[in-house]
């Protein structure tokens, strides 16, 4: 059960952190005119086409004693980021941030730009815009957001082997431990745990599209286009 | 008073050029002087009025130009100023009205009001709520309020934040007659107590008519006249304009004579050997110029009349006729085609019929010397 525990602590972490996070990321992305703008929205959607193990392999490098990360974190907090609960999570927010961030983006950009000049010559700034018309309009995109970065996390495994391991307690994930379990051959509990994940999963992703069947496609043609042009 | 009058005066003089792929390029360039009370913005769709409107509400920046409200400059592309739309207390109603969908009509009202006390902020509510008569809608979503009421609201909405101009784009558009007057009643009585300059875009000559007061003719970026609607409407000096205005019939010709004694000229429509006496306007004699003339101002005649005081009366043949709705569209052939409406009882008291011989009765003010 520890590895259940674990797994839900992470995804709560990774969560939280993307939502914090990807709000002012996609309300950049939706309605910057920046040119550069493409290679930051490619750069998004690079977790979503790379295999796990590059990503990992990368964020391991960035993270261990000699990495620019690893380095800053020992020299903030005394010890090391790779194979630690700290580093899983930022390998996963990494991991995840499509999903949280395309929902978001698409739920802002669906808001109608006219209720925005609307809120800008009755006198609202930008931060009372974003607080009072568009987060409040994109609430089926924030829920999704949340929601998916959840079930990804709650899901991933080469990344988390990459970086964290496989230290009980610390880094042994869901997915982790059902591995474990195939490779000594103890199939009924794999089969327990992997039932266990897939009803998260499922139940999870019936919220999302129950939430809002519009903004679900919406948010599955941004997800899917970086693939669909491959 | 005057001094008064002139402090709250809109003036915008916006020069702005757009080049879009795909698009053809599109010049502004307008100065306009906005005085309290309604003025009206009229042109066809493309005019640019809508860009106008953006700029001086701060959303679109001009590419060079000043605008202000009074002593206070909003923008002066010299100084670099440009004060952003959420300052500038420049209230704008949208055609789609933009209302929030997500809140209610109170709550759509008070958005503007967020730095008021708790106390005077409703009181103001209150207050343009019953001055729109929309005080029964405070409660509902914009999407169970009709349309009429929500035009009534965005107009609270926009005005209980004590702007110093109004911008209206054609926020009446889809109404009935009838609840145009009265939201256009509602506001006028508003108005008079506010006294704020009110700039209203339309393209529908309706509406032109029951606004009154002041009109601004635009087109193709550029300001063509402005006056009362009398003066810019029922004179147009532009083809594009006499199109918007109503003028069914725009002939070109060629002026064959001056008179100025007379303070007329003579015009030789198209290629044909029909002429018109038309009033004097800019042209020397050979030049090519248009006429308009309204198909309600010509008189048909089924025999050649006589002792008539109007100066145009022209030979022609009814080519065909088409009923629509309680006017009957003639189109006559009199070597160039005029397009003429009649009554019904009319045309069945001459028995008017394709084919018949008739001759065409136009005053010379009712032919207008249009610029191309």
């Amino acid at each position: 059960m520890d590895a259940l525990l674990l797994s839900l602590r992470l995804a709560l972490c990774v969560s939280a952190i993307l939502l914090a996070g990807g709000l002012p990321l996609a309300y950049w992305l939706a309605y910057s005119n920046w040119r550069g703008k493409f290679l930051l929205e490619a750069v998004l959607a690079l977790p979503l086409v790379l295999p796990p193990t590059v990503l990992g392999f990368y964020v391991l490098l960035a993270m261990g004693p000699r990495g620019p990360l690893g380095k800053l974190w020992q020299s903030f907090f005394g010890h090391g980021l790779a194979f630690t609960f700290e580093g899983l999570v930022l390998a996963s927010v990494l991991y995840s941030l499509p999903f949280a961030v395309q929902p978001l983006i698409a739920s802002f950009e669906s808001v109608d730009r006219k209720l925005l000049d609307a809120s800008a010559v009755l006198g609202a700034g930008r931060i009372k815009t974003f607080w009072r018309v568009i987060l409040p309009l994109s609430m089926p995109g924030v829920v999704t957001a949340l929601v998916l970065s959840f079930a990804h996390t709650m899901g991933e495994f080469g990344v988390v082997l990459m970086v964290g391991g496989n230290l009980a307690g610390v880094t042994r994930t869901v997915s982790i431990d059902i591995y474990d379990h195939v490779q000594s051959l103890e199939y009924a509990d794999a089969n327990r745990m992997a039932l266990v994940l897939l009803a998260i999963s499922f139940s999870v992703l019936s919220v999302v599209y129950a939430v809002n069947r519009h903004v679900s496609r919406q948010i599955s043609r941004r997800l899917w286009t970086p693939w669909a042009a491959k | 008073m005057g001094s008064e009058v002139n402090a709250a005066m809109l003036t915008a003089r916006v020069k702005l050029a757009r080049t879009r792929a795909g698009f053809l390029p599109f010049v502004l360039d307008v100065s306009l002087q906005v005085p309290t009370g309604i003025t009206i913005l009229f042109g066809p769709s493309g005019a640019g009025k809508s860009t106008v409107l953006d700029c001086i509400a701060g959303l679109v920046r001009p590419d060079s130009g000043r605008i202000g409200v009074g002593e206070k400059v909003l923008f002066d592309s010299e100084s670099s100023l440009n004060v952003p739309p959420q300052a500038r207390r420049i209230a704008y109603v949208f055609q789609t009205l933009a209302l929030f969908p997500h809140m209610t009509a109170e709550e759509n009202v008070a958005f503007g009001l967020d730095e008021l006390p708790r106390e005077e902020r409703s009181a103001r509510v209150e207050e343009i709520l019953k001055a729109f008569r929309v005080e029964k809608l405070r409660g509902r979503k914009p999407a169970e309020i009709s349309g009429g009421e929500r035009q009534r609201i965005a107009l609270a909405r926009s005005l209980v934040t004590q702007p110093r101009v109004l911008l209206l784009d054609e926020p009446l558009t889809g109404l009935d007659a009838h609840l145009k007057a009265e939201i256009v009643d509602d506001l006028r009585a508003w108005n008079a107590a506010q006294r704020i300059p009110i700039l209203y875009v339309t393209h529908s000559r309706e509406e032109v008519n029951a606004l009154g007061e002041r009109m601004i003719a635009v087109d193709e970026g550029r300001v063509l006249s402005e006056g009362t609607p009398m003066e810019v409407l029922d004179a147009p000096r532009h083809k594009s304009l006499a199109q918007a205005a109503g003028f069914e019939n725009l002939l070109s010709g060629t002026v064959t004579d001056l008179r100025e004694a007379d303070g007329v000229m003579r015009v030789r429509l198209g290629e044909s050997s029909c002429e018109m006496e038309v009033p004097l306007g800019y042209a020397a004699a050979g030049d090519r110029v248009r006429v308009a003339i309204r198909a309600g101002d010509i008189l048909l005649a089924t025999s050649r009349p006589q002792g008539l005081s109007a100066r145009n009366v022209l030979e022609g043949r009814i080519v065909a006729m088409e009923t629509r709705g309680t006017l009957i569209r003639a189109r006559v052939d009199c070597g160039v085609e005029f397009i003429v409406h009649l009554t019904p009882g009319a045309a069945r008291t001459l028995e008017l019929a394709a084919g018949v011989r008739v001759w065409l009765v136009l005053k010379t003010h009712s032919c207008h010397f249009v610029e191309e």
